[in-house]
């Protein structure tokens, strides 16, 4: 310790500090501490001056510690250890003692403060006397990165990424990329076409020679780390070849298994068992849905049957023999694009939605609406095929409840003014309602479009039904009662089409993913960020990032800015091809590890493993690039065999007991 | 500085807060200019799964009145679960100071989210208070 040279710099940010502490005497104090061969206050530290002067002191007195006192370490931390390193030292032989928001602004008692600030500071410098420098880890980096999930979100980062050099791999559990963006006719608040946006962009992801799109496919594990993960997918055999089809459509045409639900029209029509999703579909290879298809089910009573599509095939494309297949990809970043999941509205049985037909849900109606739907564009009862007198809207369903799923759906209510409004246009005779609790338009022309259609002669409700009931006989249609806001009173309606905005809910598949990347989902079980607001995209785990719905409820606009921010994020990260990490991590003492194993469980992220030498000698191994550096190993080594850079047990040490005693 | 008179003395709380959480929110009580007592004095730990018995035992015999230990809410810890390997081992430490013949409410564990603010203050006002009454370590009069 008596070759160590510590200077400490005392800030008096203005008078935020200075006001209360009294920075002449702490001076005093200071100097008489051991080791601190330097001591020098300055109105603002962290200003260019201030900085100029750490900078300065550090060479005329051959500085190896600094303290600075100042404010938290949380906000000019990084600041300092760029200014230590500018001044010739390692970044990491740099302390912060929080004398502001722990001390000057929470006292006003002056005494009572500089007292505080001579504790902390001490604190400070016991500790300092121990810093080792660190290095900052470099590891390299795969200029490759993996998405999970090709709705809009996914295809927006994949293009982002695709289209700055980065060879990107998306992975789409359903045959074609296009997520439930895909199945809706009109976007708001502008009421263009939803294909007319999305499509072109399918085009473009299929055309990019740095994409590769493994549809029908799922991830099955990951293993690695940041800059380096290895990935295991599994592909599901579409019994349809990529390298010969030419999506001619003869098999689907001549398919005699026809009466299977349409699940991209939620089942409003029906398809055969070779198919493709929709029109547009990319890929537009058909694949094979063997669960309903002859010619697989009759294997499994030994008989050879159909065999159809195969005979029509005129280039034999079709191969029953496909099995189940995996590859494995070597990412260096990872982009979780799972979206969401309709939540079932079944499941708040007070609308009757799957015991009374014509109550529909609203991405049923954009299947009826759309031109290219079951109806071509036409909006119908489901009970009778006939257009409805009158439709309902029915917003937050299984949103905003104050037990269940407390969260808002962010596009329920702009999805009903939407659609109410093309009701309106499409059928000018029809009565349109929209039963609302509040209207919440808080993007942009969004509260346009409300004041757009509260013109139109759509009637607003104030209120949401407690149950909905079906007359019976002769005219049979649906009505309920509700406590109308605006009227202050209870009133009757009578409707043919109950069109009902139902929450979004995170997918199951969630819960894999949470386990196979190291994830975890906040309260309303969608994926969690590292930070609402500074680190929205990024995750706890290095290197895997979040796009879109998947990390909670979002319009359209907003996946889209998410999932473009995650470009950028990935960006970021790799295109260096060097990924550095601070090395605040934790290292295993080798000549003190007895192997035990207690600290390999405990860990979150899988860094720290056992190692059995060739003398058969067990050793705890942390990989560097999994530590995150939380410490939790260390606190658990029985043999005080791991450190934790930067945050000893030595280092603690002698802070509790500078802490303690003066 | 302490008085012989118990009511009357400052007690000492050494605090161990994770740096995403607890020492956030003990940041934000001093941006608010929150006050609270000048007992307690800050360790910065990343995470509190990092704070071992061994730390708590070396405050204590150090002669410190009571140790503070804060993390991020269950389920919100930054690396995961750190946290519940943290409960584990405090209610381990808390036997262990019944053993010694301390009493295990000179240590405290809590979550401290960073915008608990008023949380926190709250806290290190209640610990002081308590400790004022349970008097001071008895460690300390052994030296
Ligand atoms: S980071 Fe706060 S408890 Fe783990």
């Amino acid at each position: 310790m008596d070759k160590e040279r510590i200077g400490v710099f005392l800030c008096h940010c203005g008078t935020n500090i200075a006001h209360t502490v009294d920075i002449g005497k702490v001076k005093k104090y200071v100097e008489t501490l051991p080791g601190v061969v330097f001591v020098k206050d300055y109105s603002y530290m962290c200003s260019d001056p201030g900085q100029r002067l750490v900078k300065e002191s550090i060479k005329e007195n051959g500085l190896t510690k600094v303290v600075i006192a100042a404010c938290t370490p949380r906000l000019h931390e990084s600041t300092f250890r760029e200014t230590l390193r500018e001044g010739g030292l390692n970044p990491y032989n740099l302390e912060i003692a929080n004398i502001r928001e722990h001390c000057s602004w929470v006292h006003d008692n002056r005494e009572i403060a500089t007292e505080k600030a001579k504790d902390i500071i001490r604190m400070a410098i016991m500790k300092a006397a121990l810093l080792e420098p660190l290095e900052e880890r470099e590891i390299e980096a795969v200029k490759e990165v993996l998405i999970v999930g090709a709705g809009i979100a996914g295809i927006s980062t994949a293009l982002i990424l695709a289209n700055s050099g980065i060879k990107t791999y998306i992975v789409e559990k359903e045959p074609s990329i296009g997520g439930k963006m895909a199945q809706l006719d009109k976007t708001f608040p502008t009421l263009d076409c939803s294909a007319c946006i999305l499509t072109p962009l399918m085009v473009d992801v299929e055309r990019n020679p740095l994409i590769e799109i493994l549809s029908y496919s799922e991830v099955e594990s990951v293993e690695g780390y940041i800059g380096n993960f290895k990935v295991k997918v599994r592909r599901k055999p579409r019994y349809v070849r990529k390298d010969l089809c030419t999506s001619c459509g003869l098999c689907w045409e001549n398919c005699p298994s026809k009466n299977v639900p349409n699940e991209f029209d939620l089942g409003l029509s029906t398809r055969t068992a070779i198919y493709i999703p929709f029109l547009q579909a990319v890929p537009a290879i058909p694949v094979i849905d063997a669960e309903n298809c002859r010619y697989f089910q009759g294997l499994k009573e030994g008989k050879e049957r159909c065999k159809i599509c195969q005979k029509k095939c005129p280039v034999n494309a079709v191969d029953y023999t496909m099995e189940e297949s995996f590859i494995e990809l070597e990412v260096g970043a990872i982009v979780v694009a799972t979206g969401y999941e309709i939540f079932d509205a079944s499941q708040r049985p007070q609308y009757g939605y799957g015991k009374y037909k014509d109550v529909i849900i609203g991405l049923q109606f954009e299947r009826l609406i759309s031109a290219s739907g079951p109806t071509e564009g036409g909006i119908i009862r489901p009970s009778n095929g006939q257009i409805p007198k009158s439709v309902t809207f029915i917003n937050c369903v299984g949103s905003k409840e104050s037990d269940g799923n407390q969260w808002c759906c962010r596009y329920g209510c702009m999805a009903s003014l939407k659609q109410a409004l093309q009701v309106r246009e499409k059928y000018p005779e029809v009565e349109v309602n929209i039963c609302f609790t509040d209207m919440r338009a808080f993007g942009k022309g969004y509260e346009e479009l409300y004041r757009r259609c509260r013109k139109t002669g759509i009637n607003f409700i104030n209120g949401l039904p407690s149950e909905i009931y079906e007359t019976y006989g002769e005219g049979k249609h649906l009505y309920f009662t509700v406590f109308d806001g605006f009227l202050n009173e209870v009133i009757r309606i009578d409707t043919d089409l109950v069109v009902l905005q139902v929450n979004m809910v995170s997918p199951k598949e969630t819960g894999e993913l949470v386990k196979k990347l190291g994830l975890c989902t906040s309260g309303d079980g969608f994926f969690q960020e590292a930070h609402a607001k500074l680190r929205p995209i990024e995750t706890p785990t290095p290197g895997v990032f979040l796009a879109g719905t998947c990390q909670g409820p979002k319009d359209i606009v907003d996946t889209v800015c998410h999932a473009k921010g995650a470009g950028g994020d990935v960006l970021k990260l790799l295109q260096k091809g060097i990924i550095k990490i601070e090395p605040i991590s934790a290292e295993v003492n080798e000549e003190l590890c007895s192997g035990c194993g207690m600290c390999e469980p405990v860990c979150p992220y899988g860094a720290i493993v056992i190692e059995v030498k060739e003398d058969g000698k067990r050793l705890a191994k942390v990989i560097q690039a999994k530590c995150v550096g939380c410490g939790t190993c260390v606190a658990t080594c029985p043999s005080d065999a791991i450190i934790a850079h930067n945050f000893t047990t030595e280092q603690i040490i002698a802070q509790i007991r500078a802490a303690v005693s003066p | 500085m302490e008085t012989e008179n118990e009511g009357e003395f400052e007690p000492r709380i050494v605090a161990f807060l994770c740096n995403w959480c607890s020492y956030a929110g003990s940041d934000v009580a001093g941006l608010q200019r929150m006050k609270y007592p000048p007992t307690v004095r800050i360790i910065r730990v990343m995470c509190s799964g990092r704070v071992e018995p061994s730390f708590i035992l070396e405050a204590l015999r150090d002669g410190a009145d009571g140790v503070l230990v804060g993390g991020c809410h269950i389920g919100d810890c930054h690396y995961i679960s750190g946290n519940k390997k943290c409960v584990a081992r405090i209610a381990l430490t808390k036997e262990l100071l019944k053993q010694l013949g301390i009493n295990p409410e000179r240590l405290r564990l809590e979550w401290i989210s960073s915008s608990e603010s008023g949380k926190f203050v709250k806290i290190v006002e209640d610990f002081t208070k308590d400790l004022k009454k349970m008097g001071q370590n008895p460690l300390k009069s052994l030296e």
